[in-house]
């Protein structure tokens, strides 16, 4: 091989500015939803199945579980919370350990790419998805099972804190959790046992006040629980508080419990984030 | 630090648990070179090369990669805490090392023209997305989703995304395994075009003809040492070895000698048989006899 005279540095790159880091949010954002809707199964699995347990549940239920209050309006506001719980925890526990094993996330950090657009791209799908599946629930059941939209802005507006702090603490988990798996495929062992059992004892299929008391202290530590009360507080009328627990919808312990679950998804995600499995050091 | 120097490792020590991948590496790679990194499965190359590119934590040892120590990546658990860098410290470093990594990493449901574009973007000075594609043959394959590429498309793939910032230096660690041999040496021309616009390129193989004909230097790794360096012909003191004679008898038996100089030994045959030397072969070790020989005698 002979070693010939080679120029010191290559070429002078032509002038490119570097995105700001809106645009690279942006644009990572467009590319997991573009991914996550061309993978058909969790489209349908992940938008599908909470529309279908609507349509399933509130067909086969039609009594009244408190004056002026029928079973199908309980489930359904427990259905846009699991909703929330899908998109954001089952979906983020699932896909990011395939991610991880297939080193997708290996060869982002090996770019220049800040490693929080990456964290802000699955946020931004999660927050579309989450939007666009609370959206259809809310159209099927405000057609076929006369749900009623909430009518003040103080509803409004509890509504859309309740959802965003719940998925807030719901993505932060699944990103947490999803340290868990050790293979791509023990992603959705380790994540849907967990949201399962978290819907049958948050008052999600059942109404939350005829669980066992020590069930109720249980789901009480999780998020779940709170975010079925809160949207109940926005869909149900102002008198079923009195049926709840603690007397009342109790928003401000919603906004605390949620809050506290924000931080320690947070804290768990700085601490055990992993970007490469751990056979790959 | 030197602008000669592209990578100074020196005492570089890295175990997992009990066992020790990398015992004491010493390496300097030049600014414009191509630097083959040859050794056997478990010789300790990965864990290096991925040293080199901040990937993996070292336990000691003194590591330069462009001027910058690739520890810097691991930010706030970094060693010394005093030397967290800032983020747009570690995104120059970043977008000035190319990595192809020895597995692929697949986008499944993405085209190959979409991941290209959306790699280019995190890049400064990123190539033409649309050129690094056709540079790579996979023009063909645009539109394709990820999934339906072949081993060496994949392979191809990652290269587009290893040069797309236009790196100083770029790091390609087996890169060529699953390619047919015409594969093979379109990747090699792509190789000498990089090495020529003055990209430095630190590769590892298994090919030793792939080594031979790209790298300026070899460095041979075995057991966690580079135990030599030099370039593909004076590796292993090839150049000054003997010769192999061989010829056939008059008899039809093939004979054989090894000679120091076997110029002497040919002019001697030919006077021997009056011309024609039957069946004559006159050979040096093949880089391959030579690399065997080195990891063999450990």
């Amino acid at each position: 091989m002979t070693t010939t005279t080679k120029p010191a540095t290559p070429v002078a790159a032509p002038s490119t500015r570097r995105l700001g880091p809106a645009s690279l949010a942006l644009r990572q954002g467009r590319l997991e939803i573009r991914q996550f809707l061309r993978s058909r199964e969790s489209v349908v699995f992940t938008l599908g199945f909470p529309i279908i347990m609507v349509l399933i549940f509130a067909s086969i239920f039609s009594d009244e579980i408190a004056p002026g209050v029928s079973y199908t309006q309980y489930f359904i506001t427990g259905m846009i919370a699991t909703g929330l719980l899908t998109v954001s925890f089952q979906n983020l526990g699932i896909w990011i350990p395939i991610e991880r094993d297939r080193g997708v996330l290996k060869r982002y950090r090996g770019t220049p790419m800040p490693k929080w657009v990456w964290f802000a791209g699955k946020v931004i799908m999660v927050l579309v998805t989450g939007m666009v599946m609370t959206a259809l629930l809310l159209a099927v059941s405000v057609t076929l099972f006369d749900l009623n939209l909430p009518a003040t802005g103080t509803a409004w507006l509890t509504f859309g804190w309740v959802s965003a702090l719940g998925i807030t603490a719901c993505t932060l988990c699944g990103i947490a959790i999803s340290s868990l798996a050790r293979t791509a495929r023990s992603g959705s062992a380790v994540v849907t046992p967990v949201a399962l059992v978290l819907q049958f004892i948050s008052g999600v299929f059942f109404v939350f006040t005829n669980l066992p008391t020590w069930m109720q202290q249980v789901a009480a530590l999780f998020p779940l629980k709170w975010m079925c009360q809160g949207l109940r507080a926005v869909f149900l009328p102002e008198s079923f508080g009195a049926q709840e627990p603690g007397g009342s919808f109790e928003l401000a312990r919603v906004a605390l419990v949620l809050g506290a679950w924000c931080v320690i998804g947070l804290v768990l995600c700085l601490t055990t984030f992993r970007w490469t499995t751990r056979r790959d050091g | 630090m030197s602008d000669e120097v592209a990578i100074r490792v020196r005492g570089l020590r890295k175990a997992y648990g009990d066992n020790v991948a990398v015992a004491g590496v010493d390496l300097d790679v030049h600014r414009g070179e191509v630097f083959a990194l040859l050794g056997p499965n478990g010789a300790g190359k990965t864990t290096t090369v991925e040293i080199l590119e901040g990937y993996r934590r070292r336990d000691s040892g003194e590591v330069l990669v462009l001027g910058t120590d690739p520890e810097l990546v691991f930010g706030s658990r970094q060693r010394n805490r005093q030397a967290r860098p800032a983020p747009h410290v570690v995104a120059d470093w970043r977008s000035r090392v190319g990595i192809v990594l020895q597995g692929t990493g697949e986008f499944d449901e993405l085209t190959v023209a979409e991941v290209v574009h959306h790699f280019a973007g995190f890049y400064p000075a990123a190539d033409d997305p649309d050129k690094v594609i056709a540079r790579v043959g996979l023009t063909g394959k645009a539109g394709a989703r990820t999934h339906t590429l072949s081993g060496g498309q994949k392979r191809r793939l990652d290269v587009a995304l290893g040069i797309i910032g236009r790196p100083e230096l770029l790091f390609l660690d087996e890169p060529t395994t699953g390619f047919d041999p015409e594969a093979r040496r379109e990747f090699w021309e792509l190789i000498r075009d990089l090495s020529a616009a003055g990209t430095t390129i630190v590769l590892t193989t298994h090919y030793l003809d792939e080594a031979e004909t790209l790298a300026d230097r070899v460095g041979v790794i075995a057991g966690g040492r580079v135990i030599e360096v030099g370039t593909p012909d004076s590796l292993g003191n090839r150049r000054e070895a003997l010769a192999t004679v061989t010829w056939r008898t008059p008899d039809g038996l093939p004979e054989s000698a090894q000679s120091a100089t076997p110029t002497a030994l040919v002019t001697e045959l030919a006077a021997r048989f009056g011309g024609e030397v039957p069946g004559l072969t006159v050979t040096r070790p093949t880089l391959e006899d030579i690399y065997l020989r080195m990891i063999g005698h450990r």
